[in-house]
């Protein structure tokens, strides 16, 4: 049915993405396709690494764990945007053709207020990409 | 060049080990709806600091007005020698390290690619450092050095003419007079900010520490720069970058109310000037939410291109061969005078020394953590070498043509018996020289849209920066926050200008460039001491990582 899932991941968050992670492996199982675990990281050191470079080891750090535990075939792909705050959706949606995926798994919070002035990323995701998306709430 | 690109191995840099993680410090919380990702304590105390200022502008504006009118020509008198030295160490480093082997030092890593073109880079640099000045000054600096120097009494102590100007000699004054212009916008101002953009670029991108202002002082003050020494940093250079962007709104509201009235006859007043910024800070906050590359490059590059064809416009209607043969005459007189220009000490000529340039220079070093972190943002993949060449030597000969065209085709005017340009106010003088000119409807109106457009792309990439600094260096904070400083930006002018005009607005931005002047003085010993242990070459490791093997 489906021959590569992308998991958008937030090396930050990693706690609230549970139940994303659980899904898309259960899925990557089911159909036996392989997993592509993405992050976008700003050019500026972060939280999370120093060097765009670091944060590129650590994601595929990440997802060699994910392979591990649920026995899966990962790979990951690390992308560097200029303005992260702004310009996540479009680094996603480009992150599908990049790693020709053909599903995105990917975690949301519950829509409030503020989602009318601001959309979540997973629904710009849905709204713009061409593959199917699972939001996961 | 593509927006999105997927990481790649820069090289070798020489990352400082810090137990410093970027963010520890912030309050990560919800406000009703909105998130938001401060720095505690710098958010905290440069917003309430900020708006006490602004409240006691309003509430007291007479008596605002009378301090800040005190205070901007106290500072640059006292402290004239200090700050035309220190802008002239900051020429010496720049152009010392572009020639020196550090210079091959590559920012983001050995083998680090440019994130922008050459176009998108030079737009961003200019639209967000001098836009506003140049459109203010281009033709009024000029005309002002001129009349100053060729009128009877220059030289006298009453005399604002530069050094000893030039009475009744009308070739020499017109030299001097663009020598002196160009000495206020050539390799000083964008040393200034070449400096203070390096330190912050190789700080964050080579040494993995967070871009902020404090983190350049890393090699001075080691870890105790996350405390309370790198808090006031960070919270002057908030203060600087609020302040001195205030002052350029101020400049753009009045210069381009003036143009308004001019053109359609709308009245210059308190209301209009609030109108104008309000809009302004409208448009500014539409460009920060559609982010730096769709929001605040597009609008750079718009804004460089309708400035490139207003100039060319100028040279072509213009005295076409004056000009072109003037830019090297006039490169010539500021090479002549560029060093009693620049001498700190025994100055005959105090009016224009402290009223004119030491005025510029803590205008420009209030101005260079905001321009300073701008370009530091955008210039990731560029060598030291080529960084210098690109920040200090390209824009100071833009300078040069750019107060050349204006400058020197208002003069021409003016010696042909057009006098509406020497008498108009300084705001007008640009408009009165493009009414003396073919298509002035056409022109003048350019004129005004690029005060305008230059204002908001001056203002949006101010907003992004204050709010880097305030959210503790992290370039992903939670939108409403940019919003925030926009609107807030916007208000610091309004309350400034109502409160004490400009005078008190300007008073504002040289007071925070004191105190910023001795920062960045250490800032280029540490600069030079973080190059140093940089590696060079493309595929050379650190000095430190050889000595390990």
């Amino acid at each position: 049915m489906y021959s590569k899932i992308m998991v958008p991941v937030d090396l930050m968050h990693v706690e609230r993405l549970g139940k994303a992670l659980d899904t898309a492996a259960d899925l990557a199982r089911h159909y036996g396709t392989p997993v592509c675990y993405v992050g976008v990281t700003p050019e500026t050191p972060s939280e999370v690494a120093h060097t765009p470079q670091e944060f590129a080891s650590k994601l595929d750090a990440f997802a060699g764990e994910q392979a591990e535990k649920y026995g899966l075939q990962a790979n990951s792909l690390a992308l560097a945007s200029h303005d992260p705050t702004i310009d996540l959706d479009k680094t996603l949606l480009h992150a599908i053709q990049e790693s020709g995926a053909d599903l995105v798994v990917m975690a949301s919070h519950i829509p409030g207020f503020a989602d009318h002035i601001f959309t979540s990323n997973a629904g710009a995701v849905a709204a713009h990409a061409e593959v199917s998306v699972f939001v996961i709430r | 060049m593509s927006d999105q690109v997927v990481v790649a191995p820069d090289g070798h840099t020489n990352l400082i080990e810090t137990e410093y993680v970027v963010g520890q410090d912030n309050i990560e919380r919800k406000l009703g709806p909105f998130g938001f990702d401060i720095h505690n304590p710098v958010f905290v105390i440069s917003g309430l600091t900020i708006v006490l200022v602004v409240l006691f502008t309003l509430a007291f504006p007479t008596a605002a007005a009378e301090f800040f009118g005190w205070l901007r020509p106290t500072l640059t008198s006292t402290f004239d020698w200090f700050f035309l030295s220190a802008a002239n160490i900051f020429v010496l480093v720049a152009l010392g390290l572009m020639i020196s082997p550090l210079g091959k030092v590559r920012i983001g890593g050995t083998e680090a690619k440019p994130d922008y073109s050459y176009a998108g880079w030079f737009a961003m640099l200019f639209a967000a450092g001098m836009g506003i000045g140049l459109m203010f000054f281009g033709v009024s600096e000029p005309i002002s050095h001129y009349s100053s120097s060729i009128a009877e009494g220059a030289g006298s102590p009453d005399s604002w003419a530069p050094l000893a100007g030039a009475a009744g000699n009308a070739e020499e004054a017109y030299r001097l007079g663009m020598a002196a212009t160009i000495f206020h916008w050539g390799l000083h101002p964008w040393a200034i900010y070449a400096i203070v953009a390096l330190a912050l670029a190789i700080f964050c991108y080579n040494k993995g520490l967070p871009l902020s202002v404090r983190s350049i002082f890393y090699p001075i003050f080691g870890e105790k720069v996350w405390g309370w020494t790198g808090h006031v940093i960070d919270t002057v250079a908030v203060f600087a970058t609020l302040f001195g962007l205030a002052t350029s709104l101020g400049i753009g509201a009045e210069q381009a109310n003036a143009g308004l009235e001019y053109l359609f006859g709308i009245p210059v007043s308190d209301f209009s000037k609030v109108v104008l910024i309000a809009g302004i800070t409208a448009i500014a906050l539409l460009s920060v939410v559609a982010g730096l590359d769709a929001g605040v490059k597009r609008l750079s590059e718009i804004n460089m291109v309708m400035a490139g064809l207003l100039l060319l416009f100028i040279i072509v209607v213009g005295p076409t061969v004056a000009i072109l043969t003037g830019f090297f005459t006039n490169l010539g007189a500021y090479a002549e005078y560029l060093l009693p220009l620049s001498n700190p000490v025994a100055r005959e000529d105090a009016n224009f020394s402290q009223g004119w340039t030491s005025f510029y220079w803590a205008w420009w070093i209030s101005w260079s953590p905001f321009v300073g972190m701008f370009i530091a943002r955008v210039s990731r993949g560029r060598t030291v070498r080529e960084f210098i060449f690109c920040v200090l030597l390209i824009p100071s000969l833009v300078s040069v043509l750019w107060m050349t065209s204006f400058g020197g085709t208002a003069v021409s005017m003016v010696n042909e018996g057009v006098s509406a340009i020497a008498d108009a106010s300084l705001e007008l003088k640009l408009f009165a020289m493009l009414d003396g000119l073919p298509l002035a409807a056409i022109t003048s109106f350019v004129g005004i849209v690029l005060v305008i457009v230059f204002f908001v792309t001056s203002s949006d990439s101010g907003s992004l920066v204050i709010d880097t600094i305030t959210a503790g260096g992290k370039v992903n904070a939670p939108v409403p926050q940019r919003v925030f400083w926009c609107i807030f930006e916007g208000l610091v002018a309004i309350a400034l200008l109502l409160g004490g005009g400009l005078a008190a607005l300007q008073a504002a931005a040289v007071s925070t460039g004191l105190p910023f002047a001795a920062i960045l003085l250490l800032a280029c010993y540490a600069l030079v001491r973080g190059l140093m242990s940089e590696p060079k070459a493309a595929g050379a490791k650190s000095p430190a990582a050889k000595a390990a093997e």
